[in-house]
């Protein structure tokens, strides 16, 4: 057990090619998660991440392209002999079975005995901290701990690598964030690799060592919740992993990813930024400026203002409606509690920010 | 929580009084008094008492070989129709519970449209093809499996096979919706823990579909106990079965008490089955409450 022993616990997905009809469910994926990672599918509705794990579970079989689960290939292997464990979004535990009995089916499944079962399944419930409900049936217990229990189940054969799908979509907000940090605990403690699936950024930010985002079926970037917020490499990214503001402009000559540039907004005035992906030369631009990366100074002759059309307060932080700055709406942001300039309505300001922090990308 | 009492008897409910709720089930209730409960009750009325309070009707149907041949070959028939059934039904009910929309339609079309079609036209279709040069034998002999028609109509196979048909949507329809309620999930997630497709149908499917399976068999088993059109057609008198034999009993031999015997019989051995698995049999399940 454990995700030491190099490539055991590895999941590797090599130009994966799903389509349903007309859709291009999931399109040209490849995607590597190491032993003992924790990778999360991150994409709107319908973007394919559903897809893409039930191709390594082995429930759906892909068009073109390879699923490979530690040195093996597993394209074509029924789900039954990969081995892997799963945590579906909706509750699959056996209402014919009490919890204790769900917990040792993978054992009996694998032949394993009776008394090694059961001792096994309590083992694995204490691990998910329901030890006294091991007699219920799975209608008695409230949806968080049919989860915990289907965890249970789904590492009590010590599988090399753990899939969930949205598994606390269906769970109130409260729960859910003490679930993602029960999650990713157990995950560390046992060093199981875990692909989990969600719509919701904060979740993969919270629980992921690296997130893939998806769009349309195709992966838009694969990188650690850092990079992807700090360095998003589509204006997709850009504008899905937390808030931005995006500028519309023209670029006069191509420029390579990384390159300093100068895009002529549509509004009226010009913006320096850094091309986050390489751009051609007339295409249409759209710089990307995070909300809590403009600076909010006090007005001087020089720089870019703007007026305060409204200020709406949320307690950690103040968010500003500004207009007139690249001709268009902006917001900014100013945390609360650091002593910063807080403008009122009507206000004129002057906006500041690093050059590395304008992000031109393909519109 | 409401301040009545609860009670295990309940007539109608909140918005109907019990009275209100007699007077609207009365027709039915009527109906079923006058042309069920009165004759059943005069039947075995004579059964008991006719011509003075006896058992020698009853002792009748069990002393002599003819008739406990009948009503053995009928619970044999009924048994078979019933085996019969449940493996023509499943993979149909299986295919529906994992079918939507036009699909779905067409192949519950093809279960429920049978029921809508008298029993004597199915059973006459029955008799086209399996009689001397029906289509049957024809197939047969132009195939050179037989050499000259063989015997279809009027033997066992013949009355089971029949049987089964005419009885097969009593027995797909709750299996149907039993499987229905079976999430996709669950065989996915007993495949994902390890479990081949057998073992998935053993562990899994099986166990939750069993009530369904339970009132489909008892239902056919009932109702192929007392069928009287396809046996008497069919079979023939060679094939005798129990309702053929009381029908008999009652126009030929004008003989009422023992054909009331014949059906106490009959009536006392259904409501022992029935209350034997009176836990399996979920009449909301044909009423289809999802
Ligand atoms: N069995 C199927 N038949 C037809 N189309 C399908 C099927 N499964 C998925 N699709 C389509 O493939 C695309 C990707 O679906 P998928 O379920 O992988 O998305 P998802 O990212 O999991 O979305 P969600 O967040 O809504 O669960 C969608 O357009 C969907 O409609
Ligand atoms: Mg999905």
């Amino acid at each position: 057990m454990g995700g030491t022993d190099g490539l055991a616990g590895r999941v590797a997905v090599e130009g994966l090619v799903k389509r349903f009809g007309p859709v291009n469910a999931v399109d040209h994926v490849s995607l590597e998660v190491s032993s003992g990672e924790f990778l999360a599918l991150l994409g709107p509705s319908g973007s394919g991440k559903t897809t893409i794990l039930m191709s390594i579970a082995g429930f759906e079989f892909p068009d073109a392209g390879r699923i490979l689960i530690g040195q093996e290939e597993v394209t074509w292997t029924p789900p039954n002999r990969r081995n892997l464990g799963m945590v579906f979004q909706r509750y699959t535990l056996f209402p014919h079975m009490s919890v204790l009995e769900n917990i040792a089916f993978p054992l009996k499944m694998r032949g394993v005995g009776r008394a090694e079962r059961e001792e096994r399944a309590r083992a694995a419930l204490a691990t998910v901290r329901l030890g006294e409900m091991g007699g219920r049936r799975p209608a008695q217990l409230s949806g968080g701990q049919q989860q915990r229990v289907a965890i249970a189940r789904a590492i009590v054969y010590q599988p090399r690598v753990l899939l969930m799908d949205e598994p606390l979509s269906a769970l109130d907000k409260n729960l859910r964030e003490e679930m993602q940090i029960e999650i990713k605990h157990l995950q560390q403690r046992i060093g199981i690799t875990v692909i989990f699936v969600t719509h919701d950024q904060t979740e993969a930010l919270t629980m992921a060592d690296r997130i893939a985002v998806l769009d349309h079926g195709r992966l838009q970037q694969l990188g650690t919740p850092r990079d992807l917020y700090e360095a998003p490499q589509t204006a997709f990214v850009a504008g899905f992993i937390g808030e931005t503001n995006f500028c519309e402009g023209q670029l006069a000559q191509a420029a390579a990813s990384g390159e300093s540039v100068t895009v002529a907004l549509t509004g009226g005035g010009s913006l320096p930024a850094i091309a986050a992906e390489a751009l051609p030369a007339g295409g249409r631009i759209k710089v990307a400026l995070r909300p809590e990366r403009l600076r909010v100074l006090p007005a001087t002759a020089e720089g870019t203002t703007a007026r305060v059309a409204e200020a709406i307060y949320a307690g950690n932080a103040t968010t500003l409606m500004l207009e007139g700055a690249f001709g268009q709406p902006l917001r900014a942001r100013i945390p609360a509690g650091a002593g910063l300039h807080e403008p009122r309505p009507g206000e004129t300001v002057r906006l500041a920010w690093q050059a590395a922090d304008a992000r031109a990308f393909r519109a | 929580m409401s301040a009545r009492r609860p009670s295990r008897f309940r007539l109608g409910g909140r918005r109907y009084s019990p009275a209100a709720s007699l007077a609207l089930a009365a027709p039915f209730l009527l109906l079923v008094a006058i042309i069920f409960i009165l004759p059943l009750a005069t039947l075995l009325h004579e059964s008991l008492f006719v011509p003075a309070p006896t058992t020698e009707h009853y002792a009748r149907a069990f002393a002599e070989p003819v008739y406990l041949r009948v009503m053995l070959r009928t619970l044999r028939i009924a048994a078979l129709v019933t085996a019969l059934a449940l493996l023509l039904a499943w993979p149909m009910a299986w295919v529906m519970s994992r079918s939507r929309g036009l699909g779905l339609a067409l192949l519950a079309a093809a279960v429920l449209l049978p029921l809508w079609t008298s029993v004597l036209v199915r059973t006459y279709a029955w008799m086209v093809l399996l009689q001397r040069n029906g289509v049957v034998n024809q197939l047969l002999q132009q195939l050179g499996l037989t050499e000259a028609p063989i015997r279809l109509l009027y033997t066992e196979g013949a009355v089971v096979l029949a049987m089964a048909h005419v009885l097969l949507p009593f027995m797909v329809l709750p299996i149907y919706s039993a499987l229905k309620g079976i999430p996709e999930d669950y065989p996915r997630a007993a495949q994902m823990l390890g479990a081949s497709p057998w073992a998935t149908f053993r562990e899994v499917i099986w166990p939750l579909a069993l009530p369904g399976v339970t009132s489909g068999c008892l239902m056919v088993f009932l109702l192929a106990l007392g069928f009287f059109v396809t046996p008497a057609l069919i079979g023939g008198p060679q094939q005798m079965m129990i309702a053929t034999l009381v029908s008999q009993q009652v126009r030929e031999m004008l003989d009422w008490p023992f054909a009331g015997a014949l059906v106490g019989i009959l009536l006392v051995f259904v409501l022992a089955l029935t209350l034997l698995f009176k836990r399996a049999v979920r009449l909301d399940r044909f009423v289809g409450s999802a």
